[in-house]
This record gives C-alpha cells, sequence and structure tokens, in this order.
C-alpha cells in the first residue's frame, strides 16, 4: 500500500501540473492580456499543492486506519486533490505564481537544513541527560578529576584523567607525525611539482584517506605494534604489546591525507601576485614559500590541523585494536594507554542495562568528547574567521 | 649614438633629449618572446636610457607586458615562456646562464598592475627586500631605509603612525605607493611598472604620476600603460608596440605630435586599437 500511496501523489502531482499549466495558458488571449508568470509556473504551483496536500492526507490516512489499509491511498488522491484545487482556482492573469512557488521552494531548503541542524541538538540532548543521570550516582568532581578508571571493578571509579591523558598522547603522536609530513608533502604539491605530478599525487595521497579506519586498526596492532615492540627490545626498551606509539603512528598516518589535501588547496588559494611581488624583489623560491605564501596560508593551515586533530580524538577503530584496554596514567609513548573513544566502544559493545553507572559513564565520556571536539572546531573557524581578509 | 649596427632596422630615440644625461641602461637586440607555440614577440630591439621614463604603448596582447615582463626575467614563472635574442642591463647579458636571477631582479625592482601588498604590516612590506638581501645589519639601520623608502614613495607623512598596521588596509593609491616603496627599498636601479595606475582613481593616479616624475631623477622607469594620456604625462620616450612587434620608439614630444609611421598616428589618434 505504501508504494501506491506514494506512486498515486506523484501521478496527482503531475496531472496538477498538467492542469495548472494548461489553466493558465488558457488564460491567454491573443490581444495582449499577458500572464505575470510563465504557465509552468503555474503547473509547478498547483502540483505543490497536491503534493502538499496528498502527503498530509495520506499521514492522517495511515494514523487512522493503518499503514496496510486500502484507505490510505485513498487519502492521499483526496487530500491532493483538496491541496491542488484551490491552488488551480487561484490562477489568473495577474496572480503571481513565480513568486509563490519559489516561496515554497525556500521553504523547503529551510526544512532540509533544518533536520540536520535538529538532530544534531537531539543528539547533544539525548546524551546530555544520559550524563546527567550518570552525574546521579558518580560526582562530577571525581569524574572529571579522578585519576584511576575502572568501571567493572570493585569498587567501580570513574576517574577520566587516564583516557584524557592518554586520548591527548596519541593525538600529540599523531599529530607529530602528520603534521610535518602533511604540510611538506603539501608544500612539494602546491609549488614544486610539476602540473602532470600534482594530478597523479594528489589522487594517490587521497586514497590513503580511503583506507577504512578498521583495516589501519589490524595493520598497526599487526604490523606495527610487534615492529616497534621488537625495535625497541633490540634496543633495550621495555615495549607494551599494545602501545600508544602504534597507535599514535597509524592514526598520523590516517591524517596525512587530511592535511596534506587541505593545505594544497589552502597554498594553492594564495594569490600568483603575491608570489610575483617577492620574485620581483629578488626573493628565491624558498624564501617566497616561507615568507610570503606560507604566512598568507597560516590561517587556512591552522585550521586544517585543527580539523585533523578533531578526527584523531574522535577516531576509535585504530585505538581499540592497537592501543589496548588499560587505563595508565603515563606519558610514556611505549607504554599500553587507552583513549575516551576505546572506552566508550568496550562499555557498550554486547548487551547492556541502561541504569548502572558503568553504561552511563559512557554517555559522560561521549559528552566530554563532544564538548571537546566542538571546542576544536570552533577555535578552528575562529582562526579561519579572524585572518580571511588578510589577502585579498 | 654609438649603438651596434645591426641587420635589423634598429629602433632608438629619434632625438634623445634624455640621453644627455647618460648611455643606454637597458639594451635589446634581436629579441623573439614564444609562449608554447604562439609567438608573442618578434624580433625587438630597443636601447632604454638611463634616468629617463619611457612609456610602452600599444593596444592589449600587442607584448608590451610581456617585453617589460623579460628585462627582469619574471617570464621565468611562466613554465612555456621562451626568450631568445639579447637583452642587455648595463652591458650584462641577463639571460647568460651564469647570471643570478636573484641579484638581477634586486637590480631592476618592479611595480605591479594590482597593488600587491604582502599580508604582513607596512613596515615589515618595505623591510622584506632589505631583509633577504641583507641590506642592513642591524635594526637601526633597517628602520633607516624604511623611512628613506617610504620618504621617496611619498608615502611617509601618510603612514609614520601606523607602521604596524596591515599593508592591506590602505586605500588602492596608498597601497601602490607602499609597493613603489618596496621595490625603491632594495636600491634598485631599473623600475618597471606594469600600468601602476589601471586599479586607481583619477587622484591616485595623479599622486602617482607624480612620484614617477620625481623618481626619474635617480632611476630608469620603463611603464607600460594603456592612457596616452598618461604617457604624455610622465615619460620622455614613447615606444608604441602592434602585433608583437616594436613600431616606433622616440622622444614622446614627437610621438604624439608628429609620428613617423602611420599605424602610431592612427593609434594615438584613436583610429583603431
Amino acid at each position: 500500500m505504501f508504494v501506491w500511496t506514494v506512486l498515486l501523489i506523484v501521478l496527482m502531482a503531475v496531472i496538477a501540473y498538467w492542469a495548472g499549466r494548461t489553466h493558465a495558458a488558457g488564460l491567454v488571449t491573443a490581444g495582449g492580456a499577458r500572464l505575470h508568470s510563465l504557465p509552468s509556473y503555474h503547473g509547478l504551483f498547483t502540483a505543490a499543492g497536491a503534493m502538499i496536500g496528498g502527503l498530509a492526507l495520506a499521514i492522517a490516512g495511515a494514523l487512522v486506519f493503518g499503514a496496510q489499509s486500502f484507505f490510505t491511498p485513498v487519502a492521499a488522491v483526496l487530500g491532493a486533490a483538496i491541496g491542488a484545487a484551490p491552488l488551480y482556482a487561484r490562477s489568473s492573469l495577474d496572480f503571481r505564481a513565480r513568486n509563490n512557488f519559489e516561496r515554497i521552494v525556500l521553504v523547503l531548503l529551510i526544512a532540509c537544513s533544518g533536520v540536520a541542524i535538529l538532530t544534531t541538538i537531539g543528539i547533544v540532548f539525548s546524551v546530555l541527560f544520559e550524563t546527567l543521570v550518570f552525574f546521579r550516582s558518580v560526582s562530577p568532581i571525581e569524574f572529571l578529576f579522578g585519576t584511576h578508571w575502572s568501571p567493572t571493578g570493585t569498587p567501580a571509579s570513574f576517574g577520566f584523567i587516564p583516557l584524557l591523558a592518554g586520548t591527548l598522547l596519541i593525538t600529540v603522536i599523531a599529530i607529530a607525525v602528520a603534521g610535518p609530513l602533511g604540510l611538506f608533502s603539501a608544500i612539494f604539491m602546491a609549488e614544486y611539482a610539476s602540473p602532470r605530478l600534482r594530478t597523479f599525487l594528489k589522487p594517490v595521497l587521497e586514497i590513503l584517506a580511503g583506507i577504512p579506519t578498521v583495516v589501519l586498526g589490524f595493520f598497526a596492532a599487526l604490523t606495527v605494534a610487534p615492529l616497534i615492540r621488537g625495535s625497541g627490545e633490540a634496543m633495550g626498551f621495555s615495549v607494551a604489546s599494545e602501545s600508544a606509539l602504534a597507535a599514535g603512528l597509524v592514526m598520523g598516518m590516517m591524517i596525512v591525507p587530511l592535511i596534506s589535501s587541505l593545505s594544497d588547496d589552502i597554498i594553492n588559494a594564495v594569490p600568483q601576485t603575491l608570489r610575483d611581488g617577492s620574485y620581483a624583489m629578488g626573493a628565491t623560491k624558498s624564501e617566497t614559500i616561507k615568507k610570503v605564501v606560507l604566512p598568507a596560508a597560516l590561517p587556512g593551515i591552522v585550521s586544517a590541523f585543527m580539523l585533523a586533530i578533531s578526527r584523531a580524538v574522535g577516531e576509535t577503530m585504530i585505538v581499540v585494536m592497537a592501543a589496548g584496554l588499560a587505563a595508565n596514567l603515563t606519558a610514556n609513548p611505549l607504554a599500553a594507554v587507552t583513549t575516551i573513544t576505546v572506552q566508550i566502544a568496550t562499555l557498550l559493545v554486547g548487551d547492556q542495562e541502561f541504569d548502572s553507572p558503568k553504561t552511563l559513564s559512557a554517555f559522560a565520556l561521549g559528552f566530554v568528547l563532544f564538548f571537546f571536539t566542538l571546542v576544536l572546531n570552533y577555535i578552528a573557524l575562529r582562526i579561519v574567521q579572524k585572518y580571511r581578509e588578510q589577502y585579498d | 649614438m654609438n649603438a651596434p649596427v645591426h641587420h635589423q632596422t634598429l629602433v632608438t630615440p629619434a632625438h634623445p633629449k634624455a640621453l644627455a644625461s647618460g648611455q643606454f641602461k637597458v639594451t635589446a637586440r634581436d629579441v623573439d618572446v614564444y609562449y608554447g607555440e604562439k609567438q608573442a614577440i618578434k624580433d625587438l630591439s630597443i636601447d632604454i636610457p638611463d634616468r629617463s621614463v619611457s612609456a610602452f604603448i600599444g593596444p592589449s596582447g600587442c607584448g608590451k607586458s610581456t617585453f617589460l615582463r623579460c628585462i627582469n626575467r619574471m617570464n621565468d614563472t611562466i613554465p612555456t615562456c621562451r626568450v631568445t635574442g639579447d637583452i642587455k642591463v648595463d652591458g650584462n647579458d641577463i639571460y647568460d646562464p651564469n647570471i643570478d636571477v636573484v641579484q638581477l631582479r634586486a637590480k631592476v625592482g618592479m611595480v605591479f598592475q594590482k597593488p600587491n601588498p604582502f599580508p604582513k604590516s607596512i613596515y615589515e612590506n618595505v623591510a622584506y627586500g632589505p631583509r633577504i638581501h641583507g641590506l642592513a645589519t642591524n635594526k637601526t639601520e633597517l628602520d633607516e631605509i624604511v623611512e628613506k623608502s617610504l620618504r621617496k614613495a611619498g608615502l611617509w607623512e601618510e603612514v609614520k603612525d601606523r607602521l604596524q598596521h596591515p599593508g592591506t588596509g590602505l586605500s588602492g593609491g596608498q597601497q601602490q605607493r607602499l609597493c613603489i616603496a618596496r621595490a625603491i627599498a632594495v636600491n634598485p636601479e631599473v623600475i618597471l611598472m606594469d600600468e601602476p595606475c589601471s586599479a586607481l582613481d583619477p587622484i591616485a593616479t595623479a599622486r602617482i604620476e607624480e612620484l614617477i616624475d620625481e623618481l626619474r631623477q635617480n632611476y630608469c622607469i620603463v611603464i607600460v600603460t594603456h592612457s596616452m594620456q598618461q604617457a604624455a604625462r610622465v615619460s620622455q620616450l614613447t615606444a608604441f608596440f602592434h602585433l608583437g612587434t616594436l613600431v616606433e620608439y622616440g622622444d614622446t614630444d614627437e610621438m604624439f605630435t608628429a609620428p613617423q609611421e602611420k599605424r602610431t598616428q592612427d593609434y594615438i589618434t584613436g583610429r583603431f586599437g
């Protein structure tokens, strides 16, 4: 019945379009009377009425009679007719069908962006409410400043500092890897590479961005981590088999294309006239890049880094596989650490009852994580806005 | 005039009043410039004297900007561009493989059509060149160079209280004078100007023209312009380009009153172009 309902509404809309258009076209007289809007706009306006009326009564019909009922498609057809009829009747020589139809389109566009915004707000509030429930059993002070994380222990403790430290440690390693690699390859691509080389290199780098993180994760756990462990022990360090370094390195590789691709676009957007001005003063290419191009591109590069950082902070799969679950509070990259995202994943995997502090703590972690990336994105946005007008 | 005799008719100033003070600063012989397959300049020869303003005029696409950009090798930044023939500045072939293009551009400065100050402070814009060429050993010297350059460009009084403000915040005319100050700061001997007033209003244009006239005392200036009035106002010598060739080069007053070539006359009287 559902398919029939949709098809009938579309059919009614097509009929309404045709009827509205023909009706409007018929109003034109040979002598001089002209329509304000083209006949097709009268048709579109009538069709929009049919769509809205049809959808409204179809939903009402489904609610009253049930979606499987024979009456639902009937209600849809009826609704379409009721919706289209007054609009059909309104068309006259000076009726502004074009303006009215465009207003309907505008409302549609607003509604679409509204859905995205409302979804975000909805997620924030659902997480926020669960977080508040969690804080009824565990005090926010203990959560935010406690240095011991053991949600399944007896007694359970929910100090989130080790998770934050682990997240930051891995993020710092990732940025330390991806920052120079990404930025330098961007400079190479934008300033030194020939156009042919660039059109080849850029897509190849972007393939790296397309590797699913779960693949990168087992690459980290099965290839990189043993490698680090082996070479570390050969040099006399004690290395955990799941180390922050392994996860950070692979996560760094994951965000290299993000940084290089964005920075490359930004460096390319620096006007050629600035480079010419610098060359004309007798500056070399590297002086021009260091002193003119990069400073001009700096705000964009900073925001590329910020995006990369929030990507790294939110990344889960690689750290689940490569960094481990032990909530150690350490700055040693060779030790096993865990991150906020890993803990959320492990807390909610499998069957859970949603009233224990253990499960609810995932929401608190999620909320903190969300807040963290929100602040980062906000900072990035502000930096870009502040310096956007610098060159023009 | 002891210019070497060539198989080509050499276009030199007919009545070189401007030559009284010295010899030719820039000389070119049989220059051809290609963009890929397309020839932009054909067989151009010219002698440009020092301490004078030479204006290049001609319809769009006639090669005047292209030739201007050859004099400090700015065309090197265009990968498909190829230059043959001799261009000499002070008798040194600037397309010699041994020449350092960095040194050349310090000697032959350039001001562009659209003001292009760096997104830095006014001070840093002017200090940029002296810094990369190591012209100042300490802050005091650098300050002096910046002030002197801004004074020469007639901008000092307007900006002396806001040297740390961004150069991009100035008006268009001020930005262009900042770019001239920036070019002067590295002590060039030749200043190339590629339609320096085309983005400016008449008042700012008049200001720049006055400035060009003052700078003539110390520099060899070559200016590309689309305004024949401007060429007549600021230059002593005028070169008329058409379809990639140099049609005529001579005393500005003569060019505008009694041009030797029919094409020049047609152009300056507005019959084509």
